[in-house]
């Protein structure tokens, strides 16, 4: 099994912290990870993405052409990532801040509204942790179990009291992949 | 098995170097590779091994500071990208001059100039080639992964140490930004006073006849040849016993792809998906670039249809490749400049526009 994702989105929406939980997420479960971010001139509210591989045999290149799946979280992600799905891929997207929807008819497209999910629990911060269980339970990579230990690895010790919260959110998003 | 934990290059390079019981950092940050002082900074190397941390004023500054202790006969270091590595060549050049052991890396940004920071291999000559004045060579280490990060670091020192003379690590901006999972080894002792090497290092003249002595000044030409000649004899023998690389699906192959640090990893990929297609393509990555591994492109080379060189620059490489194999196969080369990244499809769309069609 391998898994190739990018998640991309708006600086600011937690992009850079979901690829390095289901990176962390991995590693516990004992697969190969690597965990590549744009890091170029990234502000809040400008555009910011990373790629996840997540295998279980030893990972060639961290640079890739295609991915298996995309998730976009801004328009301009979109526009930029939709031709880069594998052909029978997965696309993901967040629908608030999408006006013009995918179009292509060789993929698995999932429209996702975790912006509403967040505020519906009054956190804004763990719309990353909705977007992450939407996308693990289309691409079955990591078990439940492997989040909840990649969080813990991925989060300072201070934070911890914060996981609950952050799994709360995470079972949400599950619930859009159904 | 050592300690597991996902990190990226830079923190992977910045603990390793704790590991091998290094004296002492002197640095400026720079992007991509700021992360190594950030982390050494968190850590407090001070509490764990007594090792020295400092943010020196200059890029200028921390090569001078390397130059000073490394002539103690402590194991240090420094780092820094592309424009700091510029400003730190005149020291670089006089601790090779002078025999001074230590570890410098380079993380590469495109350039030239301030360019951005973005990964690039556009140092490949600086690196290799001299960058300083003088006839001198550094041993030149191009890690492609994480755990290479770690490993050259421990490697590195030993190599400065056993051949008196800086070591190099040339790494890109991607591998020190990205996460990969890494083993670390065990905690290794910084040296103590009676372990410095005594027979050159300033470590006070104590009982000597004579003060040790460091400098790259020797202004009788009799004299500075014969230094010539002592550093020729040693490159020499670096070549002989030193030079490493890795081979990938090379003994069956018709094609090689050959590239160093991370475009050799995505040359793996653009070859495994070159196969799919039903090409027998294989990989050479040297991993030492100096000394440069001429050998192994020599024995493959009769048998071979061509070789297709991709680097993040102008073609930099290539040209030891094509040293090494003369006329024997054809040496084709493509590239990114600037800070963009070559995708495995790319390159193996540029191989079959050279070589296939």
């Amino acid at each position: 099994m391998t898994e190739e994702v990018i998640f991309a989105g708006f600086g600011g929406q937690g992009v850079l912290s979901m690829g390095k939980i289901l990176a962390y997420a991995g590693m516990m479960e004992g697969k190969e990870v690597c965990w590549m971010p744009s890091y170029g001139p990234e502000m809040r509210g400008g555009t910011a993405n990373c790629n996840v591989i997540v295998s279980d045999e030893p990972i060639v290149s961290p640079i890739i052409s295609s991915y298996d799946t995309v998730v976009a979280l801004n328009q301009p992600s979109l526009d930029k990532f939709e031709s880069k799905v594998k052909k029978g891929g997965t696309l993901i997207y967040e629908t608030s801040t999408i006006t013009v929807p995918p179009t292509r008819k060789d993929i698995n497209i999932i429209p996702i509204s975790a912006n509403q999910a967040a505020i519906e629990l009054n956190n804004q911060k763990v719309f990353n942790m909705i977007v992450l269980g939407a996308f693990l339970a289309v691409r079955k990579t990591i078990t439940d179990e492997g989040v909840e230990k990649g969080l813990k690895k991925a989060l300072p010790e201070r934070h911890h009291k914060l996981i609950p919260l952050n799994m709360t959110a995470f079972q949400k998003g599950k619930e859009f992949a159904k | 098995m050592g300690e597991i934990r996902l990190m990226k290059g830079n923190e992977a390079l910045a603990e390793s170097m704790i590991r091998s019981g290094c004296d002492a950092y002197f640095g400026y940050p720079i992007t991509p590779q700021s992360e190594v002082l950030e982390y050494l900074s968190n850590e407090d190397p001070m509490k764990r091994t007594g090792m020295v941390v400092l943010q020196a004023e200059s890029e200028v500054a921390a090569i001078n500071m390397v130059h000073g202790a490394g002539g103690c006969g402590k194991r240090v270091m420094t780092t820094s990208s592309s424009p700091g590595i510029s400003l730190m060549q005149e020291a670089i050049s006089y601790m090779a001059s002078a025999e001074v052991p230590c570890l410098i890396a380079n993380v590469m940004r495109g350039g030239p100039g301030l360019g951005t920071i973005q990964p690039s291999q556009g140092d490949y000559f600086q690196a290799t080639k001299g960058g300083g004045h003088g006839d001198y060579h550094l041993i030149v280490l191009a890690p492609s992964t994480v755990q290479e990060m770690v490993n050259h670091v421990r490697d590195g020192f030993e190599l400065a140490e056993k051949y008196r003379t800086p070591v190099f690590i040339l790494a890109d901006g991607a591998i020190g930004q990205m996460m990969e999972k890494v083993e670390l080894f065990d905690q290794i002792p910084r040296k103590t006073d009676a372990e410095l090497p005594q027979e050159w290092a300033t470590t006070g003249r104590g009982s000597r006849k004579m003060r040790n002595f460091i400098t790259s000044l020797n202004i009788q030409p009799e004299k500075m040849e014969v230094i010539n000649h002592h550093l020729q004899e040693k490159y020499r023998t670096i070549e002989k016993n030193e030079t490493r690389f890795e081979t990938y699906k090379i003994e069956d192959a018709d094609y090689i792809f050959t590239g160093f640090g991370l475009g050799a990893r995505i040359c793996k990929k653009a070859a495994d998906m070159a196969r799919e297609k039903g090409f027998k393509v294989g990989v050479i990555r040297p991993i030492t670039l100096y000394p440069f591994p001429t050998a192994v492109y020599q024995k493959y080379a009769g048998k071979l249809k061509g070789i297709l060189d991709v680097e993040m620059n102008s073609g930099q490489m290539v040209e030891d490749v094509r040293l090494a194999v003369g006329d024997k196969t054809r040496v084709e080369f493509y590239g990114r400049m600037g800070g963009m990244i070559p995708a495995p499809d790319e390159i193996l769309e540029h191989f079959e526009k050279i070589f296939i069609k």
